[in-house]
């Protein structure tokens, strides 16, 4: 999967997490850009990552997430592994 | 998309965007509330779930209380994080007709919130404390070489702290208890040794687990098997580390549809909303093959095959429900002749024709079908499960007739039994030898509706019934079948109050107050209790709570013995006037008149003055001179219980 589709595939589970999303997903966004992104959604998107994705993060891999750029990192490597 | 993870007995939603699309732009409340509500007969996963629920919560800002739906007030109360879950628990109560507001107390403030009589738990004002307990919370430290009874001990006391809690919660907060089980997660030591081991942290949770569920037995409070529960896909599926570890989520979040289902079931048993009528369609749904086509000798049924033998467990697993006093019913397209030859000439048919409470074969369809059969057992279509292998007839009944529940029915024979055990459709709070009777008194109910053909008219009918009313208080006896009725009573009944034991108990003994059961017996059997009549005293007045009856009993006069009996009571007392409200909903409009019937004048205005300032709008507010009343003549002999 190419980074244009982990975006794309990402700003649907976003989405769903969401309902007035009105900003574009880069590497720079973070919880500071989404209101709603409070600490309980961060889990429902770690959740949904890992469904909307098909892997599961570990603990340490978690608390390293800065922003979607990170997210975005972690889930290349996850499906590269599983290659 | 099925997961394991997801309700199994749902239909898939087709197309998730467009419904959901469609909800954002629907600008009228109501209209929109329907909308949700179909969907959430859908199988969501949790992320669906949550946005439904989004839209549920804007939807109900504008329409607080949508008609139809009982609104349940819930705390939710634990160790762990729970939030997670409340989405769930909602969208899977609009699945019974139950519109779920809560309140989640921050984690680990369970005890506090419950003792502090200003907390906002006691400002929620629940109908209902849901107590939720981990494993590492619960865990109790006894050292791995405790003695049994030292571990008892400790157990004993842990459970002690927790019966204070119910009871302080039942009596301040006058709510039902819900109190989960604990999965076992404790850390194995050694292996299966540590079950053996009474001082290892398994043991001990196993012990506690045990002593927890019987004590909610003696105190009624109810139980949410979470353990039991969580076993059956397995405790990985149930339960993730790095979960607990990030959030202190216990359940995960993919879980949660299953989860949400297990508390919103309980809620519905609460409020009688429970499925009373399980419908079964005949070829491939009780045996392999089409008896019309294949001939009674042909028929997949019992042993020899595995298929026959998967038929064959489906049908005892229906008798055990008709046993647990769930009516079955058929709706079968067949001759009507062909298809009851499958039941007597069969020799491996374990259901009998006189299992079930109506028996309907045609080639009508099967949403005309299922609404003959409600109206034979005078049940609401909402009680009625329909259980059909063709997808086609399921379609058809979802979209004509939305209340009734159609599970989705597996394509193997093997797994119809697990299909009904997973949707939950029948589950309680608590059991009364009435509702085991229940299935009987439906039959007896066949019987009664011939002895009224045969007779000539209604009033030789009614005198020939030989009926006799027994009349009780609110007693520890009583009082569990009486709040049960109360409960679920949707179409006798002028109030539609419901109430907790509690809030009962505290009733009846207030003085002055009148608290009635009514339990009707003829000559056909025990109809069980019917009534309930409960009036408060304000002054030399009573004012009717509560007049409700079982449908089961409608046009045999029971109401005007239960009028009479008050009126009585009001006249020994000194009370000179009765009031009565009628408060409408979507179900009782068969009971609108019922105070003028009964005697009672109507008063203006109804809304406004006190005491009835805190009546709907919508109420009417009726008068009954004590001193000017006759006794209504009727046909029932009255006796004491």
């Amino acid at each position: 999967m190419t980074d244009p589709e982990i975006y794309q595939r990402l700003k649907r589970v976003f989405l769903d997490i969401f309902d007035e999303l009105d900003v574009e997903l880069t590497p720079e966004t973070s919880a500071a850009d989404i209101p709603e992104w409070t600490s309980f959604n961060h889990v429902n998107i770690i959740v949904a990552c890992e469904q909307a994705f098909g892997v599961k993060f570990g603990t340490p891999e978690i608390e390293t997430l800065k922003n979607v750029g990170d997210l975005v990192a972690l889930i290349r490597g996850k499906l590269a592994a599983k290659k | 998309m099925s997961s394991p993870n997801l309700p199994a007995w749902l239909p898939v939603l087709a197309d998730a965007d467009a419904a959901f699309g469609a909800l954002k732009a629907a600008p009228d409340p109501a209209a929109r509330f329907q909308q949700i509500a179909r969907i959430a007969d859908h199988q969501l996963d949790f992320m669906q779930a949550g946005k439904l629920d989004r839209q549920l919560e804007r939807t109900l800002a504008e329409l607080p209380e949508p008609a139809g739906y009982d609104t349940v007030r819930v705390a939710w109360l634990g160790s762990s994080t729970l939030d997670h879950l409340v989405p769930s628990a909602r969208i899977a109560g609009l699945r019974r007709g139950v519109v779920m507001r809560s309140y989640v107390a921050p984690y680990g403030q369970y005890r506090q919130e419950i003792l502090d009589p200003a907390s906002e738990l006691a400002r929620f004002r629940p109908h209902v404390v849901l107590l939720c307990l981990d494993p590492e919370h619960a865990a109790i430290e006894t050292g791995l070489g405790a003695a049994r009874g030292d571990v008892e001990a400790a157990v004993q006391a842990h459970v002690a702290e927790l019966r204070r809690l119910w009871q302080r919660a039942a009596d301040q907060l006058g709510c039902a208890v819900i109190q989960e089980t604990i999965p076992n997660l404790a850390p194995v030591l050694f292996g299966s040794y540590d079950r053996a081991l009474p001082g290892s942290p398994a043991a001990v949770l196993d012990r506690l687990n045990r002593a927890m569920i019987d004590a909610a037995a003696e105190d009624r409070v109810l139980l949410l098997d979470l353990a039991g529960w969580s076993a059956r896909l397995g405790h990985d599926a149930w339960f993730d580390r790095v979960r607990w570890l990030q959030a202190k989520q216990l359940v995960a979040p993919p879980i949660a549809p299953l989860y949400g289902e297990l508390v919103a079931r309980l809620l519905a048993a609460l409020r009688g909303r429970a499925r009373k009528c399980l419908v079964l369609d005949l070829d491939n749904t009780l045996w392999g093959g089409v008896v019309g086509d294949d001939g009674v000798d042909r028929l997949v049924l019992g042993h020899g095959t595995a298929a026959g033998e998967g038929f064959a467990a489906f049908q005892h697993h229906a008798r055990r429900l008709k046993d647990a006093g769930i009516v079955l019913a058929v709706c079968s397209k067949n001759d009507r002749a062909v298809a009851e030859a499958a039941f007597t000439q069969h020799p491996e048919m374990v259901l009998k024709l006189d299992d079930f409470g109506v028996f309907v074969a045609n080639w009508t369809d099967k949403a005309g079908n299922l609404r003959k059969i409600a109206e034979a057992l005078n049940l609401g279509l909402d009680a009625l499960v329909f259980f059909d292998d063709n997808p086609a007839e399921r379609a058809l009944v979802r979209a004509e007739l939305p209340m009734v529940a159609v599970p989705e029915v597996p394509a193997d024979p093997a797994y119809y039994v697990r299909t009904l055990e997973d949707a939950g459709y029948f589950e309680v709070v608590s059991l009364t030898g009435d509702d085991l009777a229940r299935a009987r008194s439906y039959q007896d109910n066949g019987r009664r509706a011939q002895a009224l053909e045969a007779a000539t008219d209604m009033d030789s009918f009614l005198a020939g019934l030989g009926m006799s009313l027994q009349i009780g208080g609110v007693d520890p006896h009583s009082i569990v079948r009486v709040t049960q009725l109360i409960n679920k009573t949707n179409q006798f009944n002028v109030t539609t109050r419901r109430t907790t034991e509690a809030e009962l108990r505290a009733f009846a003994a207030e003085p002055g107050n009148v608290a009635l059961h009514f339990r009707l017996l003829d000559r056909f059997g025990d109809n069980g209790l019917v009534g309930v009549l409960l009036a408060r005293a304000t002054g030399d007045r009573l004012v009717v709570d509560t007049l409700l009856m079982s449908c089961r009993v409608l046009g045999r006069g029971v109401e005007l013995a239960m009028i009479n009996e008050l009126v009585a009571r009001a006249a020994a007392a000194g009370v000179t006037e009765i009031l009565g409200d009628y408060i409408p909903t979507a179900k009782n409009a068969m009971v609108a008149d019922l105070f003028g019937r009964l005697g009672f004048t109507r008063v203006e205005p109804a809304h406004g003055s006190p005491p009835e300032a805190t009546l709907p709008r919508a109420a009417s507010r009726w008068r009954l001179d004590v001193r000017a009343f006759t006794r209504h003549p009727n046909f029932i002999a009255v006796g004491d219980p």
